[in-house]
């Protein structure tokens, strides 16, 4: 087991609380970071090494570095903590468990950036975890963290928990602004990026929940230290919600490069597949990154043991590479039928796209029909070449990235097992509901 | 000034223009199709997805080309970008795709709609559309909504361009309609049934471009290509007064605003001058209009677009596979 950053108190006594958490060297980080210079601040996370933990991986320290600063505009900076990608349930864990150490990241965050108010952009679905965080708030504004004059430093913060209304689009960056703002949650279109203009066209910086609560042990440990866990240029801790028939599901903080195998198959992690089976699939980084076989998530292509890690995930491209993600690790079994998985995936799609641009529009619900004539075994062997067509035609041709994200599951399990979708054409209706991925939760032998 | 090539031919323009526009100056076939783009409506454009180019040279400074297409009507240009429209192939298949994609659910009741002529779907789907679809499960239709006695709301009909709800929002003293529901069955709605009554509401007919919204007050009237457009006005205390009448015979049947050579409304006009002032009478005629060749109304429109068709092929076959380094001189 390595070393783990953000969960590792998780079983110490009112950690939730901002008693338990100060107890356990809680917004020590906080007052470090107000004794230094914002641009020292934002200079230890770049060298850091610390890259989004949302999904696309992109290097935070140079996301700041991009805010623009004009004098007398407002800066803002958001954090996302809209978590619907199917497969991903690591923010909400550690929301529920450790709401402070997001608050302490965001307060450290925003005097890095210069912002003096501050959002969390929460999903609509999860209540729980909101009143969690108003509460912990509550009790940062009454200990002197949040208001005016923080610490008697004279910086002064505001930051408010704002409830999406439950739309997996409100989690891209500006879909989320715009639902903040108070209007249908439509991806803008880019350029104006939102670090120049964002939330009221003022220049924003969004940031997932875990992207946000690991800035408070980099303060903490430096980050040239931070910077020496990892692998290569995927540094630091990332948390794993790992899923699907394996023998211990839940969230995980792994050293990124921990080996895949390792990670499946350890005691200290997954534990191995239940019921002794074999495992047959892969999706590395929740539903929208392609879909590996257990021959390519364990190898890349070249023969050497792939890493969790950005860059050994996405070995060998969409070809033979998938992507590390949001990190929603779902294991597939023998049993389970990827055909039926990828029509559960499209159909999640095709229900959450926006409806603004037509490729997204249109797209989705076709390849979802398409895949629904494949389980009622009434599909020709036309329809596989269609639904590559029509995927490679929603591909990279859309607004924002949804389009992307409901096409790579189909390219990448027609690229891999286009086997079975044979399988169903040519048995039929007779093949009809004899696999099913989403068993019972993992709970039930087969 | 930028300067930029668009499909080998090179204009300056002012910065931050878009491509779209810039290849409007240049005119003629490099012109991408635009659906839901509107020069005088901010904010328009980028959801269609017709315009898509390729830019294969960011511009003087970056000349690394831009990983993905580029919606055109949003991209503003930069000094030295190098675009393929027509030229690359890329661009034609997308096209036909988002030609495609609009289609699906579209209803082919060209021959009872009364936008047909002057639809810029119907001219799309001939320019870069199939003759069959390969879509076999059931169109989406939406229940009849009553917006009023002005205007006719065909929500099966749209393409969902957006542009109704921004002439609501920059146009109109206050918006009752806008987008409901999310994904293919979003629809054009207001929030509970309501007339959508007030003085610039008309202009939301006119930006339509498919037939989702029409003039109830021309309703099965006559089709288009039956009608004769002259230029008009009169002194309007609410708008500028500058109108197109169509008549049949000596009939006004219906009045609209004065469209440009890309089919946008160049002055929109009021609610007054379009459904209450229909006889002679009540305007001054300037000039028959001028109706350009892209027109249904005009004669063999169709046999020019497949010359087009076939000129597009020409030069698609003349290219080398690879373009070297950009280099066009």
């Amino acid at each position: 087991m390595g070393r783990q950053l953000l969960i590792n108190d998780l079983d110490k006594e009112g950690i939730a609380t901002l008693a338990g958490y100060k107890a356990n060297g809680g917004y020590a980080a906080l007052e470090k970071a107000l004794k230094m210079k914002p641009e020292e601040v934002v200079s230890e996370v770049q060298k850091s090494g610390l890259r989004g933990r949302g999904g696309a991986g992109f290097p935070t320290g140079l996301k700041w570095s991009f805010i623009a600063k004009p004098p007398g505009v407002p800066r803002y900076l958001v954090c996302n903590a809209d978590e619907s990608e199917p497969g991903t349930f690591k923010d909400r864990y550690l929301m529920q468990r450790k709401p402070h150490i997001l608050i302490e990241g965001m307060i450290i965050s925003s005097f890095a950036l210069g912002a003096n108010t501050s959002y969390i952009y929460i999903r609509g679905e999860m209540m729980y975890q909101f009143h969690i965080l108003e509460k912990a708030i509550q009790e940062a504004y009454d200990a002197g963290y949040l208001g005016k004059n923080i610490l008697g430093t004279g910086y002064d913060l505001n930051l408010y928990v704002h409830c999406g209304a439950g739309a997996y689009i409100c989690g891209e960056e500006t879909g989320l602004i715009e639902s903040l703002e108070g209007k249908r949650g439509n991806p803008r279109i880019k350029p104006p990026f939102p670090a120049v203009k964002g939330v009221w066209q003022c220049p924003t910086v969004v940031n997932n929940v875990e992207t946000l609560a690991a800035v408070v042990p980099i303060i903490d440990m430096t980050g040239d230290e931070y910077a020496k866990i990892g692998v290569g240029k995927s540094t630091g801790t990332k948390l794993i919600s790992a899923s699907g028939h394996i023998n211990k599901p839940g969230v995980y903080e792994i050293e990124l490069g921990v080996p895949v195998e390792e990670f499946i198959y350890s005691d200290a992690y997954c534990g191995g597949i239940k019921n002794g089976k074999k495992m047959k699939a892969v999706v590395a980084g929740g539903s929208s990154v392609p879909i590996l076989p257990t021959e390519l998530i364990l190898k890349t292509a070249k023969g050497e043991p792939r890493l969790m890690s950005y860059e050994s995930l996405n070995h060998g491209g969409f070809i033979t590479g998938t992507m590390l993600g949001s990190g929603g690790f779902i294991v597939m079994d023998e049993d389970t039928s990827v055909v039926k998985n990828l029509w559960n995936f499209t159909r999640f799609y095709h229900h959450e796209s926006c409806g603004q641009c037509s490729p997204c529009r249109e797209g989705t619900g076709w390849m979802e029909k398409i895949l629904h004539k494949f389980l009622d075994g009434h599909a020709t062997v036309k329809d596989i070449d269609l639904l590559w067509d029509i995927q490679s035609k929603i591909d990279s041709r859309t607004i924002c990235p949804l389009g992307e994200a409901a096409a790579w599951p189909v390219a990448s399990t027609i690229r891999h097992f286009r086997s079975e979708f044979e399988e169903y054409i040519n048995k039929g209706e007779s093949f009809k509901d004899v696999k099913h991925y989403f068993r019972v939760n993992n709970l039930q032998p087969a | 000034m930028a300067k930029v090539t668009i499909d080998g031919q090179t204009i300056e323009v002012p910065e931050g223009t878009s491509i779209l526009n810039a290849a409007r100056m240049i005119g003629g076939e490099i012109v991408p199709p635009a659906m839901c783009y509107y020069t005088s409506l901010e904010t328009s454009g980028g959801y269609c997805r017709t315009c898509m180019v390729k830019v294969v040279k960011g511009s003087e400074k970056d000349p690394r080309p831009m990983p993905k297409l580029v919606a055109s009507c949003r991209q503003p240009v930069m000094d030295g970008m190098e675009v393929q429209n027509i030229t690359s192939p890329e661009v034609i298949e997308a096209r036909a795709g988002v030609v495609e994609f609009l289609l699906m659910n579209h209803p082919l009741d060209c021959p009872i709609c009364d936008q047909a002529g002057e639809c810029n779907l119907q001219d799309l789907g001939y320019e870069h559309g199939k003759d069959g679809t390969r879509y076999e499960f059931e169109r989406r239709e939406f229940e009849k909504k009553d917006i009023g006695d002005k205007i006719q709301l065909h929500m099966t009909r749209c393409i969902l361009c957006y542009r109704c709800v921004k002439v609501a929002d920059q146009l109109c003293p206050s918006r009752v309609h806008g987008v409901m529901n999310r994904g293919d069955v979003s629809e054009i709605s207001t929030y509970i049934e309501k007339a959508i009554d007030n003085e610039m509401s008309g202009n939301m007919i006119d930006v339509c471009p498919v037939g989702a919204l029409t003039d109830k007050t021309f309703r099965f009237k006559s089709r288009v290509w039956f009608t004769k457009p002259v230029e008009a006005h009169r002194n309007c205390t609410k708008c500028s007064g500058n109108v197109r009448l169509w008549f049949k015979g000596a009939d006004v049947l219906r009045v609209t605003g004065r469209k440009d050579e890309w089919g946008e409304v160049k002055e929109f006009i009021c609610n007054e001058c379009r459904y209450d002032k229909k006889s002679v009478s009540d305007w001054v005629i300037e000039q028959p209009t001028h109706v350009d060749r892209h027109s249904v109304i005009s004669q063999n429109h169709y046999e020019n677009l497949k010359q087009m068709k076939l000129d597009t092929q020409r030069i698609k076959a003349k290219l080398p596979e690879k373009k070297t380094n950009g280099n066009t001189k």
